[in-house]
């Protein structure tokens, strides 16, 4: 259980021993302070049903942003080891295939988090500032983070077998990039399609991220989007592990 | 502390290991030596249990390195070919943690990194990033890596490639002391340092094992040894013709210093033609500056095992 841990460590270190961490954490907090303010500008003098946390976490900037962050994050996971070679001292190591990829795939997790804190801070400096309130309690607080984290770890597993599959970085980017807009768009587009059965528009609107996010953000915590979240975690996770004994085993 | 038996690694296109077999005892010096592509590089990958065999099987220290393979691994010191290393980290840093890895717990992180440092002579570029480091440097943080758990068995995968030939005197002496001490397994293509380092020899020839032996048995064994060397003033005379009907010589090479002819002769092995070539020149008034025999070396043997593939 200890090496699994110094991997971690040794995961999370990496993103701030190299540029790619940086450019990360540049390009998020560029996005959240910029969607905050664009958050703001839609709610200033305007009578509206929603607070602030919902309209920030609901905005064409936010998922724009959100969508193209899990390529940069994941592309290099396995791919760069593979193409260096430090596969190799890494794996006549004494550590188990599943030690490295749960490392990985926590070690992404945790730095992904950390990128998201300030975002929260934006929203108590704001309510400490004008003494107004974001939101109504602290539920819609939860529900989005809970959200975000959940989500998260879906795209990440997503991004760790793209990388899995390739020694190449873009292409692991590439592929890791469609494959979060598939299941990103799948229920949003069948949502946004009119002619089609309210049987299919109600599955859209089971499998559809924003509609959780949306959801959510309102602080309507429902288990539903969890299960479909961590199952599919654990099915991408599951891939990327065999994937990469599979590496092995090739002639 | 090795034993391999009937090791085969086959992949699509090619069998990379055809059923080989050895063993490596404790306390010994062993060269692994073969051409580019011979099966050397997998053969240790399997070893280090990177790669598993297609049949066969492999233990270190009585560990089967497929089925026991963390135990196994943690028994194994490996130096990859090519030194594939962190390049942003720094030297210091990534030792630490490559102990860590290996199972070296609380204070004898510190001392044993300390210890590596001091033997590869790292001191200086401790706390360098490995991306700025010279190649030289980077393989002794490598084979700092290798030993920093202190493993009874090192497995070096072409120590020495790419050293200028200071470095790959460091890196020999180094892996002398070492083989006080440790079981080690090299391959490598410089075989002057095999002959200097090694207690045994291994030669590898397209998957299979040609010779296995003492570098001084090896010497023994093979037809085309080393040469004569004959430096003479002949006059009149044709010294090469002469010379070649000498029993035990094979062939001349002349070449000319002014007056003087340069015989390069190729003997039989086992065969000491100086005293008969000395006779000759006795009794054909000929002046000798150079009478000298070249001995045979490993290379000779190396090339006579493996050149019948070589286009």
């Amino acid at each position: 259980m200890s090496t699994f841990f110094i991997l971690l460590r040794r995961e999370v270190m990496g993103f701030f021993q190299s540029a790619l961490g940086y450019v990360v954490l540049f390009f998020l907090l560029l996005l959240t302070g910029f969607n905050f303010l664009y958050s703001l500008g839609i709610m200033n003098g305007q009578a509206l049903e929603v607070t602030l946390l919902e309209v920030f976490f609901n905005t064409a900037i936010f998922w724009i942003g959100y969508i193209l962050v899990f390529p940069l994050l994941t592309m290099r996971s396995f791919a760069e080891e593979f193409k260096m070679g430090t596969i190799e001292p890494l794996m006549t190591a004494p550590v188990t295939d599943l030690q490295v990829v749960a490392a990985k795939f926590f070690g992404i997790l945790i730095f992904y988090c950390i990128v998201w804190i300030p975002s929260f801070f934006y929203f108590r400096i704001f309510e400490s500032v004008t003494s107004e309130q974001v939101a109504v309690s602290a539920g819609p607080y939860i529900g989005s983070y809970l959200m975000l984290f959940m989500m998260g770890m879906f795209f990440i597993s997503v991004g760790c077998l793209a990388s899995v599959l390739t020694q190449n970085q873009i292409v692991a980017a590439v592929i890791s990039l469609f494959a979060v807009l598939i299941f990103f768009c799948f229920g949003y587009l069948l949502f946004m399609t009119v002619n089609i059965t309210s049987g299919l528009q109600e599955m859209a609107s089971y499998v559809s991220t924003v509609e959780h996010m949306a959801s959510f953000s309102r602080g309507l915590i429902d288990t539903r989007p969890m299960v479909y979240y961590l199952s599919g975690t654990a099915l991408m996770l599951f891939l990327t592990y065999t994937f990469f004994q599979a590496r092995r085993w090739k002639s | 502390m090795i034993q391999v038996q009937n090791l085969t690694k086959r992949y699509a296109s090619h069998t990379a290991v055809r059923d080989i077999s050895f063993e490596v005892a404790k306390g010994e010096i062993v060269g692994f030596l073969g051409p580019n592509g011979a099966g050397k590089s997998t053969t240790m990958r399997i070893l280090a249990s990177y790669l598993p065999a297609t049949s066969g099987s492999a233990t270190i220290a009585g560990y089967d390195v497929f089925d026991q393979s963390l135990e196994a691994r943690r028994r194994i010191g490996y130096m990859p070919e090519n030194v594939p290393l962190y390049m942003e980290m720094k030297a210091r840093e990534y030792l630490t943690y490559r102990a860590k890895l290996k199972g070296v717990r609380g204070r004898q992180v510190r001392k044993r990194v300390d210890v590596v440092t001091e033997l590869c002579n790292l001191h200086d570029v401790s706390s360098k990033l490995i991306g700025a480091l010279s190649k030289g440097y980077r393989q002794r943080v490598a084979l700092a890596d290798a030993m920093v758990h202190d493993p009874d068995l090192l497995i070096l995968d072409e120590p020495t490639i790419g050293l200028d030939p200071n470095q790959i005197r460091q890196v020999r002496d180094l892996i002398r002391k070492l083989g006080e001490h440790h079981t080690i397994l090299l391959s490598t293509h410089i075989l002057p340092e095999v002959e200097m380092t090694c207690s045994r020899v291994m030669i590898i020839n397209k998957g299979r094992i040609e010779a296995s032996d003492t570098p001084e048995q090896l010497l023994k064994t093979i037809r085309t040894a080393g040469g004569v060397r004959l430096e003479v003033k002949a006059g009149e005379g044709d010294p090469a013709n002469e010379v070649l009907k000498i029993d035990g010589v094979r062939d001349v090479n002349v070449s000319n210093d002014g007056d003087w002819k340069i015989l390069q002769l190729r003997i039989e092995a086992n065969s000491d033609v100086r005293e008969e070539i000395f006779r000759l020149a006795v009794d054909r008034n000929w002046t000798v500056r150079e009478l000298s025999r070249d001995r045979a070396t490993l290379e000779d043997v190396f090339v006579e095992l493996t050149q019948a593939d070589i286009i």
